[in-house]
């Protein structure tokens, strides 16, 4: 048995999408997850993930009740993770439609950008991190088809990055809490223990 | 079925892609929407989805006739119109028309007992598309077997198009009842429990391990108030379909959301409430906000008081 240590506790956007599989692959990536619904419920976590889902529906929540300011400001100072709908929230600039998001992340994103549920796709394909290829799930998934100068691409499909982190914010467009392999979300629960000290 | 489906240990790839946007929906509100007005209005009030059909199943109810899939062209309009999935309904066992809603681009094929069924004995063969399907159960051998054949989604069927939640409740209870049922046999008593459920030996004993349906659990059929959603939400929905509820005034007259500000604003009104209450189903002070915010209701028409030969939930099986 190793020490007890606290593990860190990860909030999950639990507005509506996918936040239950992102909890149960924080649960076996060493952290605690914590579902997150109201903007007073982000006090006290140690990071965040915008889970998958429909962005729209999202911001419609965001809107209300001073939410949008509240996540700006946590994620601005706190490690955060966005999948698939989670980094079109995260990205400086939405397109197809545009609409509006929190432009933390140094990227243009396109929505639906490979088409409808028919174009969705299981691909595999190396990534940065170690361990070898990576499953990467898209679903009806965006594009991210700009990055800036700090903006580090961890993985790409036919040339567009798929993966990136820039500083403490990490984003895929494909979904990893849809694949057994825990790797992206170690990484991040990594990352979070690197830039907190826990 | 030799692959096992869920988010886990999944053998297929088309499976687990249908199941992965199934997923996506969670917590949140599908809408039926008749025309590219009301789509907008649904995306608008944070739908995840809309269905679009040429009647919902109030006017369906009331005005009779043969009930089909929506005209190629209205569903064009209004994938065009929003930039959330599209849904649409076949008819029960009318694989043609799934075939058409396919190449149309539609996200999720509703296989429907509210449209008039196509085929008394045979549902369609689902696994045959690459399209997700959802399909109506009212208890855990009906989804089984809908699951079996490929769907990717179960929904409560409830009442369609009445506005009276008691049947959605009824289905949701039996479904969840069977469920947990199952996860304290013993594994000797799993074979006769498939037999009893007519369900496939393998499914049921997935079933078992897991204490829940391995592709999402959805509930629709009569949900019209904000408090509706929040019932199914807390009795286990992982999500909410809204048919009649949100753009019907009278039995079978829409409100009108094309030319009436007033009527337009009341939709509205509903739609917003039931998706704020889909996600907040466990806040009763949050709900008590929204419910108080509905400017109306549809007025219904109580599920008890219909004949037997006139219930939708019976077709399927």
């Amino acid at each position: 048995m190793t020490e007890p240590r606290t593990l860190p506790r990860i909030g999950v956007l639990a507005i509506q999408g996918d936040y239950a599989a992102h909890a149960d692959a924080l649960a076996e990536s060493g952290a605690t997850p914590v579902e997150v619904r109201k903007p007073e419920e982000l006090e006290g976590l140690d990071g965040l993930i915008l889970p998958g889902g429909e962005s729209t529906t999202m911001l419609k929540f965001l809107e209300k009740r001073h939410f949008f300011d509240a996540l700006l400001q946590f994620c601005a100072q706190h490690p955060v993770f966005g999948t698939c709908a989670g980094a079109i929230l995260l990205a400086r600039e939405v397109r197809n439609p545009s609409q509006r998001s929190l432009g933390l992340l140094d990227a243009v994103v396109e929505r639906n950008a490979y088409g409808r549920q028919i174009d969705s796709s299981i691909l595999t394909a190396e990534t940065s991190l170690p361990g070898g290829p990576l499953e990467m799930v898209f679903i009806r998934a965006p594009r991210i088809a700009a990055t800036g100068s700090t903006v580090e691409v961890l993985a790409r499909r036919d040339g567009d990055p798929v993966f990136v982190r820039q500083g403490k914010i990490m984003a895929a467009t494909f979904h990893p809490e849809l694949s057994t392999d825990r790797r992206v979300h170690r990484a991040f629960v990594d990352t979070l223990l690197a830039t907190t000290g826990k | 079925m030799s692959e096992t489906i869920g988010s886990k240990n999944i053998a297929s790839t088309s499976l687990r892609l249908k199941v992965g946007l199934a997923e996506m929906l969670k917590g949140g509100v599908i809408m039926d929407v008749m025309n590219v007005e009301q789509a907008r209005i649904a995306e608008e009030a944070g739908a995840t989805s809309v269905m679009a059909l040429e009647r919902v199943p109030a006017m369906i109810r009331a005005e009779g006739g043969v009930a089909r899939m929506a005209k190629p062209s209205l569903i064009k309009q209004i994938i065009q119109a929003v930039s959330i999935p599209v849904m649409a309904k076949a008819r029960i066992g009318h694989f043609a028309e799934a075939q058409i809603l396919q190449e149309l681009g539609v996200d999720f094929i509703d296989e429907s007992e509210v449209l008039t069924p196509a085929d008394e004995a045979h549902h369609i063969d689902k696994h045959a598309f690459t399209t997700p399907f959802v399909c109506g159960a009212r208890n855990l051998g009906e989804a089984l077997r809908r699951i079996a054949e490929g769907a990717a989604m179960i929904r409560t069927k409830g009442e369609a198009g009445t506005g009276d939640v008691v049947h959605a409740v009824q289905h949701m209870r039996q479904i969840v009842k069977e469920m947990k049922a199952l996860t304290v046999l013993s594994e000797q008593e799993l074979y006769a429990a498939a037999k009893d459920h007519q369900a496939p030996y393998e499914l049921i004993r997935m079933v078992a391990q897991a204490g829940k349906l391995p592709v999402p659990n959805f509930s629709a059929g009569g949900i019209a108030t904000p408090a509706d959603a929040a019932l199914m939400m807390q009795l286990g929905a992982e999500a909410i379909f809204v048919g009649s509820g949100i753009f019907m005034k009278e039995r079978a007259t829409p409100l009108d959301v094309e030319n009436d500000p007033k009527e337009r604003e009341e939709a509205v009104s509903r739609a917003k409430a039931i998706v704020i209450a889909t996600t907040h189903y466990n806040d009763p002070k949050i709900l008590a906000e929204v419910s108080e915010q509905v400017t109306g209701t549809m007025k219904g028409l109580a599920a008890a008081a219909i004949e037997e030969s006139q219930l939708l939930q019976t077709r399927g099986w």
